[in-house]
């Protein structure tokens, strides 16, 4: 084993556990505290069911943040939906058998033009950082360093085009440390400053606004049902005041 | 007097988003609670020696207690689609009023001392310490946030800044920092039962006064019960309603339903007040011990039901935390909604044909409505999605001819505040007063201009209050704003023979 592979290996296992354990742990925490009130914001869905429906609006279309600016929106929607379609191509380096419909061409190509359009989305959200005076005035180092790492995630990946390694050898380097079967990772420049930025992003997450991914579904003025006079809504702290 | 240092900011014909003034409205601090009115809410009477630690400490409770604040404090990704929300930012032009510039107020504190960027990177994460100019800071621009909630309705994650600003609050209040105006308040009603300290014998002697008009002037005996046992319904109306105009109109337009219906009545002196300033201070003890009022009135008087006037964050309080703070209400009648809001009993009566009107008595105005923030951000009316935006006009257009709603993006969930919710409607804020109520002044003087508009009805003590303050500083007049049921009394065909 090389010492690349080997660092590498111990990287990516430290930031999986920060981000996984991080981010569970965030969850948990949230999922402990109570929230007291009702405070649904309007439309306010009367149902489980309609809150289902709501977080369907606001997690595959952005409903709210559509009717509050259209440019955000269309870069941060561009941003997330190529984000995904970029990870459906990176199927591939961890699944064995690779999912049929991960090797399918469609989503190979969509996942690498997805980068472009990632970049373009994200270039539009720091430029609405250094154009726009208000969001340039909420923005702090970190608001714009975020950005940066993931334009440089991208571009570094799309340089992988012209810059190529063995991408069967990164398949059984990842598949390996899934299986805790060391396999050696090919010693590329681009594919290591790619995987680097990768790795710094995992470790991020749990610390940063990303947390807005689980946030969202703990949002109480977005998760709670429109149901205050038919049913009572109390939470333990405030139980115990009534004894 | 301080009117006279600001300038009223110009009505445009196209609204454009303003540029920032940095610190335009730091100076706006409401005069802070003494003493006295900090101990009878449990607070001490001035800041605290070790208050940082204090702060810090309470803060952290809140986090515990407070799902979304804790979420809120985590979850925004300053993306700026709030900047341009907040009709304080649009009236002031001060980056401390866009919603996130006011959040991040205290998420920078948060940043700074619960998480581990902002103990070891604080520059690179936007974190700075709990400092003396912070907390100066925090107490004017929370006290510049009217906790009306539209911020949230655009946010992508739903961050609710009123949540921030009411917990802000309670930790200012923790260590000694209070609100004059609403810590007098929730004091007097605590001792008295209601916000402006009306003490009973002069509640009664208003209240009959209020007959005597209705009869000079409809010639029929409308009754304003006190502390009638045994009545259908309890009564809960902002004091303002008592004898202030136009309020006290919607007052008289309650008890002309009630008596056009024939439904047995009261008003109770123990609970003379719907509104409840906890929120405003966003203590939930407070709130609770405030709500007990009116739970303790129901069971003393026996009724059946509880009914609000018109009062927006009451409405608030009352639908959305009631059955929390004071519930179960199981000793009521269950065939209703507990508790229920003058509209709905109104709107019901209007479906079952109980009311009917002459619409040309409202012939007089052309008719607006203006959506109260807690109203239509924070409740519901008729247990349909919307009901709290439909059931309101609907009334409205039952009992006047002449109606036209302002833009669309002005109204409903989208509605402006009208500058002086949330606990600012006191004179020492009259500058933000007048400034936040810009951009509902825009979108009333276009239909004013366009549809020939003169009134504007509301269903909130604190939107009538300041809109008759505010309206003389837009070329308005102050009786330009009425109450809803107002329009329902004048326009209401009394039955004589019932009497």
């Amino acid at each position: 084993m090389s010492f690349v592979t080997i660092l590498y290996a111990v990287l990516f296992y430290v930031a999986a556990i920060i981000l996984f354990v991080g981010l569970a742990y965030r969850i948990y925490e949230y999922s402990i505290i109570p929230a007291p009130l009702k405070i649904p914001t309007p439309p306010a869905p009367q149902t489980q069911r309609g809150v289902i429906f709501r977080f369907f609006k606001e997690v595959v279309l952005f409903e709210s943040l559509f009717s509050a600016t259209k440019w955000t929106w269309l870069f941060s929607w561009l941003f997330h939906f190529a984000l995904l379609l970029a990870a459906f191509r990176h199927l591939k380096y961890f699944t064995d058998p690779v999912w049929f419909w991960v090797s399918f061409d469609i989503v190979q190509a969509a996942g690498h033009y997805g980068a472009y359009v990632m970049i373009f989305g994200l270039l539009g959200l720091l430029g609405r950082r250094i154009f726009v005076d208000r969001v340039r005035y909420i923005s702090s180092p970190s608001d714009y360093l975020i950005l940066i790492l993931i334009i440089s995630i991208a571009l570094t990946g799309l340089m992988m085009k012209w810059f190529q390694t063995d991408i069967l050898a990164v398949r059984q380097f990842f598949l390996g440390l899934m299986y805790f079967q060391l396999s050696e990772l090919p010693n590329d420049f681009m594919l290591l400053i790619h995987l680097s930025l990768v790795i710094l992003l995992m470790i991020i997450f749990p610390y940063s606004k990303l947390l807005h991914a689980p946030g969202l579904f703990f949002s109480p003025t977005r998760n709670q049902t429109d149901t205050a006079r038919e049913k009572r809504h109390i939470s333990k702290w405030a139980r115990e005041i009534e004894n | 007097m301080a009117e006279n240092k600001f300038n009223t900011p110009q009505i445009r014909e196209y609204p454009v988003i303003p540029a920032l003034e940095k610190e335009a409205t730091l100076h706006l601090a409401p005069f802070k609670s003494k003493e006295e009115f900090q101990s009878s809410l449990g607070y001490p009477g001035e800041l605290v020696d070790n208050w940082q630690e204090k702060a810090l400490d309470k803060m952290g409770d809140l986090l515990k207690k407070y799902r979304s604040l804790r979420v809120y404090l985590d979850s925004c990704m300053q993306c700026g689609a709030c900047t341009d929300k907040c009709h304080y930012y649009l009236g002031t032009k001060d980056p401390n009023n866009m919603p996130v510039g006011r959040q991040n107020l205290m998420r920078s504190v948060y940043r700074r001392y619960f998480t581990l960027p902002g103990k070891y990177f604080p520059k690179l994460v936007g974190a700075q310490d709990l400092t003396k100019e912070v907390l100066d800071e925090w107490y004017s621009y929370y006290h510049q946030c009217s906790q009306c909630r539209r911020c949230a309705v655009f946010c992508p994650i739903g961050i609710d800044t009123a949540e921030i600003s009411m917990a802000a609050r309670e930790v200012m209040d923790s260590i000694g920092v209070g609100q004059k105006y609403c810590n007098e308040i929730i004091g007097k009603v605590h001792k008295i039962g209601n916000n402006l300290g009306l003490p009973e014998p002069a509640l009664e002697d208003t209240l009959e006064g209020l007959e005597e008009d209705v009869v000079d002037e409809v010639g029929i005996d409308v009754k304003f019960p006190l502390d009638q046992k045994g009545a259908d319904v309890l009564l809960v109306t902002p004091s303002a309603d008592f004898f202030a105009e136009p309020h006290v109109d919607g007052l008289i337009g309650y008890a002309k339903v009630f008596h056009q219906a024939g439904i047995s009545w009261t008003l109770s002196s123990h609970a003379s007040e719907a509104a409840n300033f906890g929120m405003f201070i966003g203590s939930y003890e407070n709130m609770r011990k405030l709500a007990l009022r009116i739970r303790e009135a129901a069971l003393e008087l026996n009724v059946k039901r509880i009914v609000f006037g018109e009062c927006g964050h009451a409405w608030r309080v009352a639908y959305s935390f009631l059955n929390t703070l004071a519930g179960p209400f199981d000793f009521l009648d269950s065939r209703y909604p507990v508790p229920q809001h003058i509209c709905e009993v109104t709107n019901d009566l209007i479906d079952k044909k109980v009311l009917n009107f002459d619409k040309s008595a409202n012939d007089d105005m052309t008719l607006t409505y203006h959506d109260s923030c807690n109203v239509a951000r924070a409740s519901n009316m008729g247990g349909i999605m919307g009901g709290q935006f439909s059931i309101p006009r609907k009334i409205i257009k039952a009992a006047a001819n002449n109606y036209f709603d302002m833009d669309e993006e002005t109204i409903k969930e989208k509605t402006y505040c009208c500058g002086g919710g949330g606990g600012l409607l006191t004179d020492d804020l009259i500058e933000l007063r007048v400034k936040g109520a810009l951009p509902r002044m825009e979108a009333l003087k276009q239909v004013v201009d366009e549809k020939g508009v003169t009134h504007m009805a509301a269903i909130c003590a604190i939107c009538k209050s300041q809109f008759s303050k505010v309206f003389q500083y837009y070329g308005l007049e102050l009786d330009q704003i009425v109450s809803l049921h107002q329009l329902v009394g004048n326009a209401l065909i009394m039955n004589k023979k019932e009497v």
